[in-house]
């Protein structure tokens, strides 16, 4: 979700195989540098392939280009990757948040073959996708301070998953400004 | 029916498994070790395709020794459970390996840790973990009773509770179970827990042992 010169990006903590849960403490969002975090919904183990990938795909591109990536192309990067396998995909939905040039907010989501869908508000993925649509839509205003991002997205998140016995066990939020990342576990109802 | 399950506690993991080798309604063996001793600090407690199982471990082992050969010092938990996904992962898409593995470790630094990786090569460190059907009776029991920094005697006692249980519980349930343990003097069997086969006691017949 986008905010006054700040973006934030959450997800839930659960990694489990459809009814049962193996762990509460999986982590979903990953950093790509400091002002550039993708989250990957979907495929546990696509996920971790992907990050691994995007990982390595960026450390050349710092080698090469010696700068960080700017999140346009990084996101460009991400719905390459993924289309070039089109006819036996990763099973993922990435949402990719950053800050790009002059620390403008940029966030972006994609399917799983790599269509890519900007957005100025907010994005969403995953199995709540629906319920996290309806709760940003009323929750969000522009140009909110981090502080309050914080709460809307908290608010938002822990609101759709608690109607998706798929998801929940809690939150974890970065709030991304140009000087800082604040990262916070949120609690919510461990069902 | 195959159950492999594993606990962190203070300075030491435990890996079970059960030691059960079933076709069909048939049971080759009751005392097939599904745990294996990767090098001297490492265990991995493999389930899925008997055949896989074996292949797959042994590939891993073998591996790391070569690791180790070439380096003169071995691969730490988190590095071995890396190579472990990362081997599975590129078989995937390929020629899968239908193996879970729970891969229990001791490394100096890091101390004891457990690595739960299943057969489409998911990866997560856990405290506490198991497969298979028995894992829907044990998480919850381990959930539980489960705390952090237990000694070996209150590990070893939970994992008996989860046997008992799976005994008790599962249809089909596999009677005999080995309990390894891995801590800073080495991964070894650390019990076995028989009620069938040559290995049971008399007593086991005629009494249910925890």
């Amino acid at each position: 979700m986008v905010g006054k010169n700040c973006f934030a990006i959450a997800s839930d903590r659960r990694l489990g195989v459809q009814l049962q849960t193996i762990a509460t403490d999986f982590q979903r969002v990953f950093k790509i540098h400091d002002k550039l975090y993708i989250g990957l919904s979907g495929l546990a183990t696509d996920a971790q392939t992907l990050y691994q990938r995007l990982v390595f795909r960026h450390k050349l591109y710092q080698l090469r280009e010696e700068r960080d990536m700017k999140p346009e192309t990084f996101a460009s990067l991400v719905s390459a990757i993924l289309y070039e396998r089109r006819f036996g995909p990763y099973f993922c939905q990435p949402v990719i948040a950053g800050l790009g040039e002059n620390d403008e907010p940029f966030i972006c989501t994609m399917d799983c073959i790599g269509a890519k869908e900007l957005a100025k508000d907010f994005v969403v993925s995953g199995t709540s996708s629906e319920s996290l649509y309806g709760a940003c839509e009323s929750m969000y205003k522009p140009n909110m301070e981090p502080e309050e991002l914080f709460e809307t997205v908290s608010q938002a998140l822990m609101a759709s998953v608690d109607r998706d016995c798929l998801a929940g066990w809690g939150g974890h939020v970065f709030i991304v400004t140009p000087t800082e990342v604040q990262e916070r576990v949120v609690k919510g109802r461990m069902d | 029916m195959e159950c492999v399950m594993g606990v962190v506690g203070r300075d030491f993991a435990v890996v079970a498994a059960d030691t059960s080798a079933v076709q069909s309604i048939l049971v080759h063996k009751t005392d097939e070790d599904k745990v294996m001793v990767l090098d001297s600090h490492k265990l991995m407690g493999a389930s899925g395709e008997p055949g896989d199982r074996v292949q797959f471990t042994e590939y891993i082992q073998k591996n790391l020794h070569l690791y180790q050969f070439r380096n003169t010092i071995p691969l730490s938990t988190a590095a071995t459970a890396n190579f472990t996904r990362g081997e599975l992962a590129t078989a995937l898409r390929k020629n899968p390996y239908m193996v879970n593995v729970i891969l229990g470790g001791y490394d100096k630094d890091a101390g004891a840790s457990l690595y739960y990786i299943d057969y489409i090569s998911t990866l997560h460190k856990i405290d506490k973990g198991a497969f298979g059907y028995g894992s829907y009776f044990c998480l919850s029991l381990m959930d539980k009773l489960y705390h952090p920094d237990m000694t070996v005697e209150e590990a070893v006692d939970l994992i008996d509770k989860c046997i008992k249980e799976i005994r008790l519980r599962l249809v089909v349930a596999p009677q005999n179970f080995v309990i390894k343990i891995v801590d800073k003097n080495g991964a070894r069997e650390y019990a076995r827990r028989d009620l069938v086969g040559d290995n049971a006691s008399v007593d086991a017949a005629t009494t249910v042992t925890a």
